[in-house]
């Protein structure tokens, strides 16, 4: 049932696993999910948007980078027109064209949503598919917003915190509706380590957002630089040991195996990368006359590899969830503990 | 069920978006309008002008002038020819657009807003002058020489922001500020080396440096005053001066490379 090997650890896990199954009634609870067929169409299309957000992502990165955000000074339309193109130079490009990406990301959320609601069947899915659509409403409305009100970095960095949350729930569709999600049988180890290994992918998130919300903020003048920096170390010790416990422990899960390689590749490559952004805008670019290349490349970037580590954190937090559910013992006066799986 | 949920939150979407244009439309046609001097303004003190002195003098920047910076044009094909950054500019230790004002002497004396707009050009992708001065209320017109559109930002502390594109051939700007506030930084979002200084004051006694470093303050009543010097790289000096009857005083000024 179980590809589990022959080992004492996995023995004790298989017992765990059973007695998961007692606690929750049936197996066919546990493993509902290969219950739902497989829409390749669906899923390919989940993808496609995912891989468009990060575009747009890219595309938003360039308008802070280039300062080109109230290069059009009006919204929802572009220099009085909804419909007409402007004529793309200096900052219109970055910022018309990052409105542009910005619609095809709405219109494929809208047809995501959809398409999602008639053909899923898992009803939760159904629901993350009409949020991903809220997401993107409200992350129209706070772009809207922030050129409305001359870029406030409240706004501005709500935006960017947003823009980074839906590119999460794409990324998590995209899983969800995948051919290993629906039809591998999830292959469980019991995690009895304290603290545990999704309580460790949480604080990863958790971290990474703050990150992100300091990031954002540094980037649209509203703090400093020296709160990013000093808590990219925090960032880098608890991703760092989310990964090494993942892959320690747990390498035989492939599921988990992979995003935390990935997760380790992404932390490297991004504090290098936040390390040039600090030369090249921070320590060189303080009297910049205007928007030099090395520093546009490097924040834009920072911000698309930032991104990318985030949705990776939350995949790795979603399969550890699936694959390494935690044994807690349950603690009832008078009563002897006894390990049980949540 | 769910369909009503759905017409219900896209007709809130729209909600939000016509609330939005309209707040638009109602800005847009506000900014266009230049505010004129409060009509409750009080009458302007009179001067005896049989008396005014005035204030002159060079600034100086001690010390190697730094080099203008270039600036690369080429985001935008219509901004031809070359184009250097005017954040320092000093021609043989004669330093130009530092902004030059009676900052205190003149007590609760009023004046007159001139009827004359002040000009701010925009050609070459450059804005002409580099540092304005202009009158609280007066009527600040913008123009656009360029084949290219621009946008005008200022980015004030104590005025409201505003932020409005101006195609080229097209009408100009007219636009004030209500209150007093040095070193107000005007930009362009579509060309972002295009930067500018608009000062506004209160009173007519103020100048701007030019090339030669040289500036004048003219129909000064005597009294004793504060000279504030002000540069947007160098930042504040300021100088004491007292000016007789009929007097004209010099007052130089010298900046060390060492502000920056």
């Amino acid at each position: 049932m179980l590809p589990l090997c022959d080992c004492p650890r996995d023995r004790e896990n298989a017992g765990l696993f059973s007695r998961a199954i007692a606690a929750y009634g049936t197996k066919e609870f546990v493993l509902k999910a290969i219950a739902t067929p497989y829409n390749r169409r669906l899923h390919s299309f989940a993808l496609f948007t995912a891989c468009v957000t990060l575009l747009l992502i890219v595309a938003g990165a360039l308008v802070t980078s280039n300062d080109a955000g109230l290069s059009v000074p009006d919204w929802p339309t572009t220099f009085g027109s909804i419909y007409k193109m402007p004529h793309m130079v200096g900052g219109v490009k970055f910022e018309h064209g990052h409105r542009m990406v910005a619609e095809f990301v709405g219109l494929l959320t809208i047809a995501l949503a959809i398409w999602t609601w008639r053909a899923e069947r898992r009803r939760w899915l159904r629901i993350l598919a009409v949020a991903a659509l809220g997401t993107v409403i409200v992350q129209g409305v706070l772009g809207g917003l922030t050129v409305r009100f001359y870029l406030p970095p409240s706004i501005s960095s709500a935006h960017a915190a947003f823009a980074q949350t839906f590119f999460c729930i794409a990324v998590c569709i995209a899983m969800f509706t995948g051919q290993r999600w629906i039809e591998e049988t999830p292959q469980v180890e019991i995690d009895t380590r304290r603290p545990s290994l999704f309580t460790l992918t949480l604080l990863s998130i958790f971290v990474l957002y703050v990150q992100l919300i300091l990031g954002a903020m540094f980037r649209h003048k509203g703090m400093s630089w020296w709160p990013h920096v000093v808590h990219a170390a925090v960032v880098a010790i608890v991703l760092t040991w989310t990964s090494i416990r993942a892959l320690s422990v747990y390498s035989r899960i492939e599921a988990v195996k992979k995003p935390a390689i990935l997760l380790l590749s992404l932390l490297i490559t991004q504090l290098c990368l936040g390390f040039a952004a600090f030369l090249t805008r921070v320590a060189w670019g303080k009297e910049a006359l205007q928007p030099e290349l090395p520093m546009v490349i490097s924040t834009v970037a920072h911000v698309a590899v930032g991104a990318l580590l985030l949705a990776t954190t939350v995949v790795l937090s979603i399969q550890v969830w699936r694959h390494v559910p935690v044994a807690f013992e349950e603690r009832a006066p008078g009563r002897e503990r006894t390990p049980q799986a949540a | 069920m769910n369909r009503i949920r759905f017409a219900l939150l896209g007709l809130l979407s729209l909600s939000v978006l016509l609330l939005l244009a309209g707040c638009n439309k109602k800005e847009n046609t506000e900014s266009t309008q230049p505010t004129n001097a409060p009509a409750s303004a009080p009458a302007a003190t009179p001067i005896d002008q049989a008396t005014v002195g005035s204030v002159s003098g060079t600034v100086k920047f001690d010390g190697a002038a730094p080099k203008a910076q270039k600036i690369d044009m080429s985001q935008d094909p219509a901004c031809k020819g070359t184009n250097e950054a005017e954040n320092v500019v000093a021609d043989k230790g004669d330093l130009a657009n530092v902004f030059v004002y009676v900052k205190d002497g003149l007590g609760s004396r009023t004046f007159d807003v001139p009827k004359d707009a002040v000009v701010l050009d925009q050609s070459g992708c450059k804005y002409h002058p580099h540092v304005l001065g202009v009158m609280a209320g007066q009527t600040v017109q913008i123009k656009n020489d360029d084949p290219t559109t621009h946008n005008i930002h200022p980015t004030p502390k104590d005025n409201r922001e505003w932020n409005e594109s101006q195609p080229p051939q097209s009408a100009p700007i007219e636009k004030n500020f209500a209150r007093e506030e040095i070193m107000l930084p005007v930009k362009c979002n579509q060309h972002p080396w295009m930067k500018m200084y608009i000062n506004v004051v209160k009173s007519p006694f103020y100048a701007v440096t030019g090339p030669d470093g040289k500036y004048e303050i003219k129909g000064l009543p005597p009294g004793d005053y504060t000279i504030a010097f002000v540069h947007e790289k160098l930042g504040e000096q300021d100088q004491k001066v007292t000016v007789g009857p009929k007097e004209a005083k010099t007052v130089d000024q010298s900046f060390k490379a060492g502000g920056m």
